[in-house]
């Protein structure tokens, strides 16, 4: 197995880290970093609960190898909240009860913050879509539709 | 999203029926929660699981020396490492968590290796080498019940027939279910309808799998970390199959990404502790979506029949089901459940129904929510539509001519006692839904489903600590909002805010037995075991206030939060609050606290009525659901919102098994779909938003009047959706999932 | 498995060539990964082609843009002037799984993938689009159509590579439309699918077309006959003819149907295929017609 050395910037801090060149970034994050905030549903890019933001693109962290992050950004959920202080994303997700397991709120939680970031008026067609792969076998959605669309709201009028 | 029917629930609540932030909420926005893949050990080696490609296959021989011998390899197991139990119980369990004699379907478990990285342990499983006898095989409930089917065991006696048979079949059991006289009953109707219909298996599709970490010490002292739906099952589970004392394994519940039944039993876990105990080092065994799929268990597939009889009125004279599920490589197919659930929505002079539980090479079945349920629901409800479209009446009309009451004798029994059926089927009635306009192409639908809930062995723990903040320690994993659920509870009974109660999922050490989460049992039974165990603490209170105040205890009341004096009699004392006496504890007796040991009984059955509308493209016979409102009884809402949850995600899983989902099986027995992209769970842009009526009609069998929700929610939206797809194609669907090559060949085979 | 970033299309071309095993190049990854994940030996190189920066760019070239093969179907939906001449190419790109897919996913990748179910081929070959391959000594070009020879199959020799894809200039009143059946609304790989790509008169009469089927064949299917039965129509009299069920050798809808050579699988039977595609075809046909101006 050849390891490589790899330079990256998870979160805003610098990190160093050794991998195996065929391990996933997603494997990185988990194993090698114990960022475990970013899971694993399916390791086919069919489901969304490993999204992360690399270099500003919401991407599936198990489609990515863990050497491409050489010299790149990633974001994870772990860099989501700013100290105490939750992303209104966070906040509303909690108060529309958007999660039942949770498993999959990271993923449509960094998913949706990539949504808001380039739409900030979202209609609810236009959030389901951008969600489309991230899967969620409780809610049926719902709640965590309505959720996106109020943070939009609360973030336009801000 | 509208509460209704609150008014008949007699006692006003405080902080019951509102809707809190959940206590484990910031942990799963932040991603600090830690799932059953979350965790690890120092030393901790990796595992993974050999599985069979073929889907009845007789083992020859297991050869794992090169495996051995490969530099990092620290243990292989195979059926070499597993006895078979003394307990009858668990032979089949064991059985399927490692392959002994044959491999009984594709992805059946036939070795296991821990090494110290993934990818050891990868190149460990190439090189072991299992040689095969490929055995022909059957995936279907109808070919299997065939008399030349391949036998999957021989010595598998069909039980519950008359006289016991000599020769062994598929069929592990026969049930049968009903009262009156069907033959008179039939002979009394003006029109009979007679149907097939088929399903085909569907996953539960948690989205995270399965993942454990064991760590098995020389001593014969164990402890894993699992996901699962009841850790307590999963101790005594493993302890049996592992040949330990039950309380020598401690077993701790990560918080848990989905199960919906699909996680309450084990797969992994037994295999994982094995490993370390060989190996001497912890393991952690993680399933891939691929094992998830293969190697869980999803449902039954099923064939069912059905004939109903009415009078010209509309009045059902009598009706009968025949229900056939397969179950997969062992018995234990919830046909039974079909069998009793099936017609409960109604009152009937004359009912039977027959289940018949069918083994296939298929993984081995678990329970999906409200197990059984919704596949007969769907037969039945199917015809009751076409009943009521033949005499011309609207469906709810129909339903409620014919529904089940309080007094009315259950198709499964009991007699019911108070039942919210009715008053679904009226909400519905008059709901905006019903009445709104339909489209070109469009259908609606409706449809009734029913489900028992459950209570069961359940033990709390409930300390009051000094500050006067309280802790309560549970024993079932929290898979929807629990917690937050049980420290409304135990909020309301103490008179507390709910920021004051901390509600934790407690390892099996820490308490008593816990029956695992399902059966919707958790609201009601852990939260009637958390009132008790509250009223405990309350008397524990009040005697502490007594001691303090120097009366006798009967002169000391509990109310909101404070003990007072019951009377002037009993003198004039301020009020002492919870705060007070807990922070006197230390001087008045010692630590404050209450428990509940007990086995819930009175669970109150629940019933759903869901309406639905749906477009069907006559080009490609692609379904789009447009509009969908559930109506269902919840007793009482604890927590609306998680109610609410509940019943969305029940109607958006039916939307899945209805339209898309199904386990694919090619000419090799093989299982073709088995990821995400082609086992097709609803996306986002697949659904509506999803509106919910609470109804309120109290379960006198809780304090609260708590009825479990967890499950009814999916027992209907199979019918509904039919019945509206049926309306839309003008075509009667009787075969799910109605994907489009289905619904399209339907519509065309109709026009021609 | 050795993995390099080479910073010339030469320099991949040559690490290609000398490749003593198995080598495969990493451009989205959407699919190389999904493999490595699916027990797939992992190859002894990996040529990642992102740190090339010709690859990495959307030019306008010629009236026409050349679409780097590194660039994610993101970036093309981003384009403004790529979406307005080519939206159906645009939108078969942005049909590429998630949102999270497209954030990595290529159409050169997509071609040379080599699925005859991929969104983004028919609509590429619709349209006329040419693939330039670098090798290690030249660059040639070649149409789209001739990359992909059967599932997984291409053309290419070892040490080539696709290095963009360009799309021509259109003509004025030209229009493209894409179109896949899928039984749920994202997530899905097609079942059948349709390209096409029209040019009007000024009259709205279609003086040229191409048409082109995938999922229905080994590979992407491009029906010449189709195009000639909408050559010289306003196309509603085309529909107008299939609507009726009338005489299948003229009906562009039983043509488009009829040349498809489908399978019967997990993601739908022959009948429903076939029927499908014909269905798509002419919806896209439509949509096509109305984006060149057609009324």
């Amino acid at each position: 197995m050849s390891s490589v050395a790899v330079s990256t910037t998870v979160n805003g801090d610098a990190v160093e880290v050794l991998c195996d060149t065929d391990e996933t970034l997603l494997d990185v994050l988990r194993d090698r970093l114990d960022m475990t905030g970013t899971k694993e549903g399916c390791g086919t890019g069919d489901c969304g609960a490993c999204s992360v933001m690399l270099d500003g693109r919401l991407v599936c962290s198990c489609l990515v190898l863990g050497v491409e992050a050489e010299g790149r950004e990633v974001e994870t959920i772990e860099g989501m909240a700013e100290g105490e202080k939750l992303h209104p994303l966070q906040q509303k997700f909690l108060e529309h009860a958007a999660l039942q397991c949770g498993v999959c709120t990271p993923g449509f939680l960094v998913a949706a913050k990539a949504l808001l970031e380039v739409n900030d008026d979202p209609s609810e067609s236009e959030v389901r879509y951008w969600l489309a792969g991230n899967l969620c076998r409780c809610t049926g959605y719902d709640k965590i539709v309505r959720a996106v669309l109020d943070t939009a709201k609360d973030m336009r009028s801000a | 999203m509208t509460d209704r029917g609150a008014t008949m629930t007699k006692r006003k609540f405080k902080v019951v029926g509102t809707r809190p932030l959940r206590p484990d909420g910031v942990d799963k926005v932040t991603g600090r929660a830690r799932f059953g893949a979350d965790i690890s050990a120092p030393g901790m080696l990796h595992a993974l699981i050999l599985r069979s490609p073929h889907a009845h296959a007789r083992i020859k021989s297991i050869d794992t020396s090169r495996a051995v011998k490969l530099p990092g390899v620290k243990a292989v197991v195979t059926r070499d490492d597993f006895k078979l139990p003394q307990r009858e119980d668990l032979v089949d369990i064991c059985r399927n968590v490692m392959a002994r004699e044959k491999a009984l379907y594709d992805g059946h478990a036939v070795a296991a290796v821990a090494a110290v990285s993934k990818a050891v342990a990868r190149e460990a499983l190439k090189r072991i080498k299992v040689e095969y006898k490929v055995l022909p095989h059957v995936t279907d409930v109808d070919a299997a019940m065939k008399p030349r089917a391949p036998i999957l065991h021989r010595g598998l006696r069909t039980q519950g027939v008359e006289p016991k048979p000599d020769k062994a079949s598929n069929v592990a059991e026969r049930h049968e279910f009903g009262h009156g006289d069907v033959e008179k009953g039939f002979a009394e109707a003006d029109i009979v309808i007679e149907r097939s219909f088929k399903t085909e298996a569907t996953h539960q599709g948690y989205i995270e799998p399965h993942a454990c970490l064991a760590s098995m010490g020389t001593d014969g002292q164990g402890d894993l970390w699992c996901c699962t739906q009841g850790h307590f099952m999963v101790r005594n589970v493993c302890a049996g199959l592992l040949g330990m004392e039950v309380s020598r394994l401690r077993v701790t519940a990560s918080e848990i990404g989905g199960g919906f039944g699909g996680k309450t039993t084990v797969f992994i876990e037994p295999v994982a502790l094995a490993l370390s105990r060989k190996a001497g080092r912890p393991v952690k065994l993680v399933m891939s979506r691929d094992e998830v799929f293969r190697a869980s268990g999803p449902t039954s597939s099923s064939s069912t029949d059905v004939k109903i009889g009415m009078d010209k009125n509309g009045r059902i004279t009598a009706a009968e089901a025949v229900l056939r599920y397969q179950g997969g490589a062992f018995p234990g197919s919830p046909v039974q459940f079909g069998a009793m659930t099936a017609f409960a929505c109604y009152d009937l002079a004359n009912v039977r129904t027959v289940g018949y539980d069918v083994v296939t090479n298929r993984p081995k079945q678990a329970a999906y929510r409200a197990p059984g349920a919704p596949m007969a629901a769907f037969a039945i409800e199917s015809v009751i539509d076409e009943l009521a479209k033949k005499i011309g009446m609207d469906p709810l009309e129909f339903r409620l001519l014919n529904a089940a009451r309080q007094g009315t004798k259950s198709s499964y029994g009991p007699t019911f006692g108070p039942i919210g059926l009715e008053a679904t089927l009226k909400e519905s009635k008059s709901h905006p839904h019903h009445l709104a306009p339909l489209g070109p192409n469009q259908g609606r639908g409706v449809a009734c489903g029913f489900w028992f809930n459950f209570g069961g062995q359940t033990c709390v723990s409930l300390n009051i600590s000094e500050d006067g903040t309280v802790c309560l320690s549970e024993g079932n994993p929290d898979i929807g909002g629990s917690r937050a659920s049980m420290c409304l509870m135990a909020a309301e009974e103490l008179g507390v805010p709910y920021e004051k109660v901390r509600t934790i999922i407690a390892d099996t050490s820490a308490l008593g037995y816990n029956e695992v989460t399902d059966g919707s049992r958790v609201t009601f039974a852990v939260g009637m075991a958390t009132i008790k165990a509250a009223r405990q603490a309350i008397e524990i209170m009040c005697a502490r206030a007594a001691k303090i105040w120097d009366i006798p205890v009967e002169a000391v009341v509990w109310e909101d939060g404070y003990a007072k004096p019951a009377g002037a009699n009993a003198g004039t004392f301020e009020p002492m609050s919870l705060a007070e006496i807990a922070e006197s504890a230390a001087s008045t007796g010692g630590p404050i606290a209450g428990h509940s040991e007990a086995d819930a009984d009175g669970a109150g059955v629940s019933f759903a009525t869901h309406m639905v509308d749906v477009e069907v493209d006559p080009d490609t016979g692609k379904v789009t659901v447009l509009r969908y409102t559930v109506f269902q009884d919840a007793g009482k809402a604890v927590h609306p919102a998680y109610v609410e949850g509940q019943f969305q995600g029940g109607a958006a899983q039916g939307v899945g098994w209805a339209i898309n989902e199904e386990y694919i099986y090619g000419e090799d027995g093989r299982l073709q779909n088995a990821g995400f992209l082609d086992y097709r769970i609803p996306v986002a842009p697949d659904l509506p938003m999803i509106d919910t009526v609470i109804l309120e009609i109290p379960n006198p069998g809780h304090p609260y009047g708590v009825r479990g929700v967890g499950e009814t929610s999916i027992v209907p939206p199979l019918a509904a959706i039919a019945n509206a797809v049926s309306a839309a194609a003008g075509v009667r669907l009787t075969h799910l999932p109605m994907s489009p090559p289905r619904v399209l060949k339907a519509m065309m085979e109709n026009e021609a | 498995m050795r993995y390099e970033t080479p910073e010339t299309a030469k320099a991949a071309a040559k690490l290609l060539l000398g490749a003593k095993g198995p080598a495969k190049i990493l451009a989205g990854g959407t699919d190389l990964l999904v493999q490595l994940r699916s027990g797939m030996k992992p190859p002894g190189l990996v040529v990642d082609i992102k740190h090339i920066p010709a690859m990495c760019a959307i030019k306008k070239e010629r009236g026409g843009f050349r679409i780097g093969a590194a660039v994610p179907s993101a970036e093309m939906g981003e384009h403004a002037g790529l979406g307005k001449a080519w939206p159906g190419v645009v939108e078969a790109a942005g049909l590429i799984g998630s949102t999270q897919v497209q954030g990595r996913a290529t159409v050169a990748g997509n071609l040379c993938n080599a699925s005859p179910a991929a969104d983004s081929v028919p609509a590429m070959v619709a349209a006329g689009a040419v693939a330039r391959i670098v090798g290690p000594r030249k660059r040639r070009d070649i149409p789209v159509e001739k990359i992909a020879t059967g599932p997984g199959k291409t053309s290419l020799k070892k040490g080539e590579l696709v290095e963009s894809i360009f799309l021509p200039k259109r003509p004025p009143r030209s229009g493209d439309a894409y179109l896949r059946f899928i039984p749920r609304t994202e997530m899905d790989i097609a079942a059948a699918s349709a390209g096409v790509s029209l040019t009007l008169d000024r009259k709205g009469v279609c003086i040229d077309a191409r048409v082109a089927l995938g999922a229905v064949g080994p590979r992407v299917i491009l029906v010449k006959r189709a195009a000639k039965a909408l050559i010289g129509t306003r196309l509603e009299d085309v529909m107008g003819v299939l609507a009726e069920f009338g005489d299948a050798l003229s009906d562009y809808q039983n043509i488009c149907a009829a040349a498809a050579r489908p399978i019967d699988d997990k993601r739908g039977t022959k009948e429903f295929r076939t029927h499908v595609v014909g269905v798509l075809a002419r919806r896209a046909a439509l949509i096509a017609y109305q984006r060149a101006g057609g009324k």
